[in-house]
C-alpha cells in the first residue's frame, strides 16, 4: 500500500460526477412556445388576430361614428368617392321656362335637388312622356323609367326631384301620337347631376365647421366614409367595427363555454367510468346526432327574441347546448388514458382526493388538446353566426353582424360590391388566421411531434 | 354482420325518438301564437282550430298523440298552407335537396381523394402547395360567399358569350344542378383533401408499402392497390358526418340559387312559424341523416371488419 497523504482524505467534491445539463430545462408550455414562435404562418395569424381584437375594440374610439346613422345623400356609396357637393340657393317651385327653348335641353344647372329639362314640341306631336335612364339609349330604344306623361302640346318642360344621386343619367322626352301612343319621334340628353346641398342642410349635417360662412356657389365636402355605405347610408366603417364585436363576442365566448362545459362533462365521465361513463357518453352520443343547423335554428326561435333585443343570448345559448359533446368525448378519452398513468396511481396511493387527482394531474394534462380545440371551435362558431344571420334566424337589425352585413351586401352585389366584399372579406381573414393558429398550436402542443425534428 | 346492422337499427330508432322528443318540447317552447291570425278569432272559432290541430289537450297527451302519427309517418297539416300535408311537402321537396346534396356528396368525395393523393404524392412540391392553399382557402371561405361569388361567375361568362351558358339560378335541367352542387361540395371537398393528404402520408411510411417497394411492383400498382385502397379508409368514415354537413348546410346554397328544395321550405317555415312543417322537417331530416350514417357504417363494417367484431 501507498502511503496515503492527507490530501486523500478531503472530501470528494460530487461535482464531476453530477450530469451537466447542457440545456436550459424546458417545461411543456415553454417548449410550446418555441415551437409556436418558429411557425411564421401561426405567429402571423396570431398577430391578425390581435389586430382584429384592436380593431374591434378600440376602433370606435378613433372612429366614432354612430352605426346606425343613415346618411340619406349618400346611399349605397362605394369608398372613396367624390365627396365635394356645390352649395344652392333653397328650393323654390318652377314655373316653366323663361327663355325661347329650341331644342331638348337642361334650365340651370342639374343637381341632386332638381333636374329640369324643357324643349320644343316634337313632330307630329299631341303630348309628350318624359323617361329616364342610367344607361345610354342605344339602338333598342331603351329609354327607361318613364316618370312623367303630358297630353297637351303645351307643357314643354318636366321638372325631376325623384331620388337623384350624383352621376349621368340620360332623360328622353317622347313624343305622344294619336291614342296617347308613343311614337318614334324622341330626343335624349344626356344630364351630369352634380352632388349639391343648400346652407341650412350643409349645418344641420355638421358639414361646416364653426364660426365657418359658407354661401350659395361654395363647395363643401360631404361626410367622410372611408368604406364607403351601405344601401340605407349607413359607415361601412363603423358597422363592420360594431358587427366584428358581434361576430367576435359570439365566436370567442360560445367556444369558452361549450368547452368548458364539455370538459366537465368529459373528465367527470372519464373519472368515474363504468356505468356512470356508459350513461353519460350514450347521452353525448343523442346530441350528436341531433342535425345541427336544424336544431340552432330550432333553439334560437325557442328561446326567443323580445323587441329591441339583438338575439345575441339565444344564438349563444343554443349553441352551448349543441356543441358540447365533441370536447367531451375527447377530454373523457385523454382522462381515460392519464387515470392509467403511473403518476396517478401514485397520488392516489398517497391519499389524494378526487377533485385533486383531476384538478392537479388529470385537467392540467389535458390543456393542451383543449386549447387546440378551442381554437378551432371559434371559426366554426363564427361561421355558424355568420350562416344564420345570413339567412335571416341571427342577431335581430339593426344590430349589424358580418353575416348579416353580407346578406344585405348580396342583394346589391352586381351594382355595389363593396357592401358584400367588406364583410365577407373579414369572415375569411378571421376564420383563416383562426385556423392556421389552431395548425401552429397543434403542432407545437401535440407531445407526439416533441423532438422528431 | 346481421346482428351488428340490427343494432345500429335499434340504436339509431332511439335516436330518432330522442330527436323526436327535443323537437316536441323545443317548439313548445316557442314564444309567439301559432292560431293568431290577421282576422280577430273569436273565441268559438278560436276553440275549434284548437280542438282541430289537438292544442287543447294536455303537453303529455299531445306528445303521445305525436309520437303516435310520427310512428305511423304522418307529420300533420301545415299551419301556413291550409291544406298541404306536412308529408306532400317534405315528398315534393325532399328529392331535390336529396339529389343535389348527393351530386355535392359525390363531387366532395372525388374531388378529395383526387386532389389528396395529388398533394401526397407531390409533396412539398409547387402542386402541393398550390392544392392546399386552395383547401385552406376553401375551409376559410363561408359558402354563402362562395355561391355569391359562383354566381356573379356565371354572370360574366354568359355576358361574355352572349348567351346562357349556364342559368344563374333555378331548378330543372342537370346544367343548373353542376354549379350549385360544387359550392355545396367544395367546404367538405377541402376538409376530405386535407384528411386524405394525411393519411396517405401516414401509408407511405408503412411496412406494406417499403415490402411491396423492395419487391419490385411498379410504383403505379403500389399507389393504386396499396396506398389508394388503405388511405381512402378514414375519408369513408368522415362520409357519414359529411352527407349530414353537406344536406343541411345545403339551406344557403337553395337561398341564394333559388332552388326549390327542403332547406329553403324550412327557412321559410320558421319565419312563418308553421309549428307542423318546422317539426316534421326536422324530424325528418334527423331520421334521414340517422339513416345515413347507419348506412356508412354498414359498408364501413364490410370493409373493415375491425369495426363489426368492436
Amino acid at each position: 500500500m501507498s502511503k496515503l497523504t492527507a490530501a486523500d482524505f478531503a472530501p470528494h467534491s460530487n461535482e464531476h460526477h453530477c450530469h451537466a445539463l447542457s440545456r436550459p430545462s424546458l417545461s411543456y408550455w415553454q417548449d410550446a412556445w418555441i415551437r409556436l414562435k418558429s411557425n411564421k404562418r401561426a405567429l402571423a395569424s396570431g398577430c391578425l388576430i390581435i389586430g382584429l381584437l384592436i380593431f374591434t375594440l378600440l376602433g370606435p374610439l378613433l372612429w366614432s361614428v354612430n352605426s346606425s346613422e343613415q346618411d340619406l345623400d349618400q346611399l349605397s356609396t362605394p369608398p372613396g368617392s367624390a365627396r365635394s357637393a356645390l352649395i344652392i340657393p333653397d328650393y323654390e317651385p318652377w314655373a316653366g321656362p323663361t327663355t325661347t327653348v329650341t331644342e331638348l335641353e337642361l334650365a340651370g344647372s342639374a343637381t341632386t335637388q332638381s333636374v329640369r329639362l324643357q324643349w320644343t314640341s316634337l313632330p307630329e306631336a299631341n303630348g309628350h312622356r318624359i323617361y329616364r335612364n342610367l344607361y345610354p339609349v342605344g339602338e333598342e330604344k331603351a329609354y327607361g323609367i318613364p316618370m312623367a306623361e303630358f297630353f297637351d302640346n303645351n307643357t314643354l318642360y318636366f321638372e325631376d326631384r325623384l331620388n337623384l344621386s350624383p352621376g349621368i343619367y340620360y332623360y328622353s322626352v317622347v313624343a305622344l301620337g294619336n291614342n296617347r301612343r308613343p311614337t318614334t319621334e324622341a330626343a335624349t340628353i344626356r344630364v351630369d347631376v352634380l352632388r349639391a346641398t343648400t346652407v341650412d342642410e350643409a349645418i344641420a349635417q355638421g358639414l361646416v365647421e364653426e364660426g365657418e360662412e359658407i354661401a350659395v356657389g361654395d363647395t363643401v365636402n360631404t361626410a367622410l366614409h372611408p368604406l364607403g355605405t351601405d344601401y340605407l347610408g349607413r359607415d361601412m366603417l363603423a358597422r363592420l367595427m360594431e358587427g366584428a364585436r358581434v361576430s367576435l363576442f359570439i365566436g370567442i365566448f360560445a367556444p369558452l363555454l361549450y368547452v368548458l362545459m364539455g370538459v366537465v362533462y368529459g373528465s367527470i365521465a372519464g373519472f368515474m367510468g363504468g356505468k356512470v361513463d356508459q350513461l353519460m357518453m350514450r347521452f353525448a352520443d343523442f346530441v350528436v346526432a341531433l342535425p345541427f343547423l336544424l336544431f340552432m335554428i330550432l333553439f334560437k326561435i325557442s328561446f326567443g327574441i323580445g323587441p329591441g333585443e339583438s338575439g345575441i343570448f339565444p344564438m349563444l345559448m343554443a349553441m352551448v347546448v349543441l356543441l358540447w359533446p365533441a370536447t367531451a368525448r375527447l377530454v373523457r378519452g385523454q382522462i381515460m388514458q392519464i387515470r392509467e398513468q403511473g403518476y396517478v396511481e401514485a397520488s392516489k396511493l398517497l391519499g389524494a382526493k378526487s377533485s385533486y387527482l383531476i384538478l392537479r394531474h388529470m385537467l392540467p394534462n389535458t390543456l393542451g388538446v383543449v386549447l387546440v380545440t378551442l381554437t378551432f371551435e371559434i371559426p366554426r362558431a363564427i361561421f355558424t353566426e355568420a350562416f344564420l344571420s345570413f339567412i335571416g334566424m341571427g342577431v335581430a337589425p339593426p344590430t349589424p353582424s358580418w353575416g348579416s352585413m353580407s346578406n344585405e351586401g348580396i342583394k346589391t352585389m352586381l351594382n355595389t360590391p363593396h357592401e358584400l366584399i367588406f364583410p365577407a372579406l373579414l369572415i375569411s381573414i378571421t376564420v383563416l388566421a383562426f385556423n392556421l393558429l389552431g395548425d401552429g398550436l397543434r403542432d407545437a402542443l401535440d407531445a407526439r411531434m416533441r423532438n422528431t425534428e | 354482420m346481421m346482428w351488428f346492422i340490427g343494432k345500429r337499427l335499434v340504436q339509431g330508432l332511439i335516436t330518432v325518438w330522442f330527436i323526436a322528443t327535443a323537437t316536441f318540447f323545443a317548439m313548445h317552447n316557442v314564444p309567439g301564437d301559432p292560431l293568431l291570425n290577421d282576422r280577430a278569432t273569436t273565441a268559438i272559432i278560436r276553440a275549434n282550430l284548437e280542438a282541430k290541430y289537438g292544442l287543447d289537450k294536455p303537453v303529455t297527451t299531445q306528445y303521445f298523440i305525436y309520437l303516435n302519427n310520427i310512428a305511423h309517418g304522418d307529420f300533420g297539416i301545415s299551419f301556413a298552407q291550409e291544406n298541404r300535408e306536412v308529408n306532400d311537402i317534405i315528398r315534393e321537396h325532399f328529392p331535390v335537396s336529396a339529389i343535389l346534396g348527393i351530386l355535392a356528396v359525390v363531387i366532395a368525395a372525388v374531388g378529395g381523394i383526387l386532389w389528396g393523393s395529388l398533394t401526397a404524392l407531390y409533396r412539398n412540391r409547387l402542386p402541393d402547395y398550390i392544392i392546399m392553399f386552395l383547401v385552406i382557402l376553401g375551409i376559410s371561405v363561408p359558402s354563402f360567399v362562395v355561391a355569391a361569388l359562383s354566381q356573379l361567375g356565371i354572370v360574366t361568362i354568359n355576358s361574355l358569350l352572349g348567351r346562357t351558358f349556364l342559368p344563374v339560378a333555378g331548378w330543372g335541367t342537370i346544367s343548373h344542378m353542376l354549379v350549385p352542387a360544387l359550392v355545396l361540395g367544395l367546404t367538405t371537398m377541402a376538409y376530405l383533401t386535407r384528411l386524405m393528404r394525411s393519411s396517405m402520408l401516414e401509408i407511405v411510411n408503412s411496412d406494406f408499402v417499403r415490402t411491396a417497394k423492395s419487391k419490385g411492383v411498379p410504383p403505379a400498382r403500389i399507389f393504386a392497390r396499396h396506398q389508394l385502397r388503405n388511405a381512402v379508409l378514414p375519408v369513408i368514415t368522415v362520409l357519414g358526418p359529411s352527407i349530414a354537413a353537406i344536406t343541411t348546410g345545403g339551406f344557403v346554397v337553395e337561398i341564394v340559387f333559388a332552388i326549390p328544395g327542403l332547406g329553403r321550405f324550412f327557412v321559410e317555415a320558421v319565419q312563418q312559424l308553421d309549428y307542423t312543417v318546422i317539426m316534421g322537417t326536422t324530424v325528418f331530416y334527423g331520421a334521414f341523416l340517422v339513416f345515413m350514417v347507419i348506412l356508412v357504417d354498414v359498408i364501413y363494417g364490410f370493409i373493415d371488419p375491425r369495426v363489426r367484431m368492436n
